[in-house]
């Protein structure tokens, strides 16, 4: 395989393309911004630290997750906990793009990390599966995303009674099934086939019998733990 | 360790959090570059990589209500069928609406 240059990975034309390719999911993203937006205002947040926290933070599950912690006092190491717990999937999915990122200078592979999410990250990496180094799909969607999220925050707290209720239409669903589509869309042998039945299956023992916010980081690593072990008939391994 | 919420307090509670998710943005890939990709290292990241996903998913639709494991089996038919994520997503969505709006009627 012939390494990618890094203008190869990363040009403004393709991270254009993958700004307008994630733009339909930011629209439901802006729908979850309100809801945050709403929530954090009921929370006792101001509204410009709500729009502080989706700046800074970009990560909604951590960020809703701690709305419930949010008081008079604040106790600091439940707090960071949490978003740590909720956010380590982070660490496996900047790992995974690590043969991409590697190609890079320094500077542009952490800097576009500071964009990584679920989405974006979920199309650079079944892309990757697919034989299709997609870079700019972390930098472009991830862009939109944020600009999205920080969008409807901005609303959020403006306007939030507007979409008081987003499961009523469904919308809570945008991410799950998105995510899902994504994992449809890749390879599927009977061998990754069960290395998604044990990565399942783990999880939901670990969301069931484990501390909260541990099944993702617990699934992820049982179905790589069984890929590590299990070598692939085609590449001879 | 308990944090009276003073406004500036709230700031550096923020900022705090926005470090802790920036240190797991970075720190697989800062973790990685003193790992040697050998071919089992691949084929772990390999099947890491969709095993997130899945358990992201899985617990979302064995926890969720009737819409969402609804919306969950919509996406996966559209998705073996048509083999294209946005009808697949569409009907998700439109499934889980209208199991809600059953259930709840």
């Amino acid at each position: 395989m012939l390494p990618a240059s890094a203008s190869q990975l990363l040009n403004p034309t393709d991270v254009g393309r993958e700004f307008l390719r994630l733009l339909p999911i930011a629209l439901f993203v802006i729908v979850f911004g309100i809801a945050f937006g709403l929530a954090s205002v009921q929370a006792g947040l101001t509204d410009w630290q709500a729009i502080l926290m989706s700046v800074t933070v970009f990560a909604g599950a951590s960020q809703f997750a701690t709305l419930e912690l949010w008081g008079q006092h604040v106790s600091l190491l439940p707090l960071v906990a949490v978003v740590f717990a909720i956010n380590a999937r982070h660490i496996l999915m900047g790992a995974a793009l690590y043969p991409m990122l590697r190609e890079l200078p320094a500077g542009r592979r952490y800097g576009i990390l500071f964009l990584l999410t679920d989405a974006n990250w979920a199309v650079a990496s079944q892309d990757y599966q697919n034989g299709r180094q997609n870079l700019s799909v972390i930098l472009g969607g991830g862009l939109v995303l944020w600009l999205a999220w920080v969008a409807g925050t901005v609303f959020g707290v403006t306007f939030g009674g507007l979409v008081a209720n987003p499961e009523q239409y469904g919308l809570d669903m945008v991410l799950g099934c998105f995510l899902l589509s994504m994992v449809l869309g890749g390879k599927r042998s009977p061998r990754v086939l069960l290395i998604w039945t044990v990565a399942g299956l783990s999880a939901v023992a670990a969301y069931w019998w484990l501390p909260p916010h541990t099944h993702v980081i617990v699934g992820a690593l049982a179905g790589g733990v069984l890929g590590y072990c299990w070598k692939e008939r085609r590449h001879g391994g | 360790m308990a944090v009276e919420t003073t406004p500036f307090a709230v700031i550096a509670i923020i900022i705090l959090m926005a470090l802790v998710t920036l240190a797991t943005r970075l720190g697989g890939v800062f973790a990685m570059s003193f790992v040697r990709i050998r071919p089992g290292v691949e084929r772990f990241i390999n099947a890491m990589a969709s095993s997130v996903l899945i358990a992201v998913v899985v617990p979302m639709a064995v926890s969720g209500d009737a819409g969402a494991r609804a919306a969950l089996g919509a996406t996966t038919a559209v998705m073996l069928l048509v083999g294209r994520p946005m009808p697949a997503i569409t009907a998700g969505l439109v499934t889980a609406a209208s199991v809600r709006y059953l259930v709840g009627a």
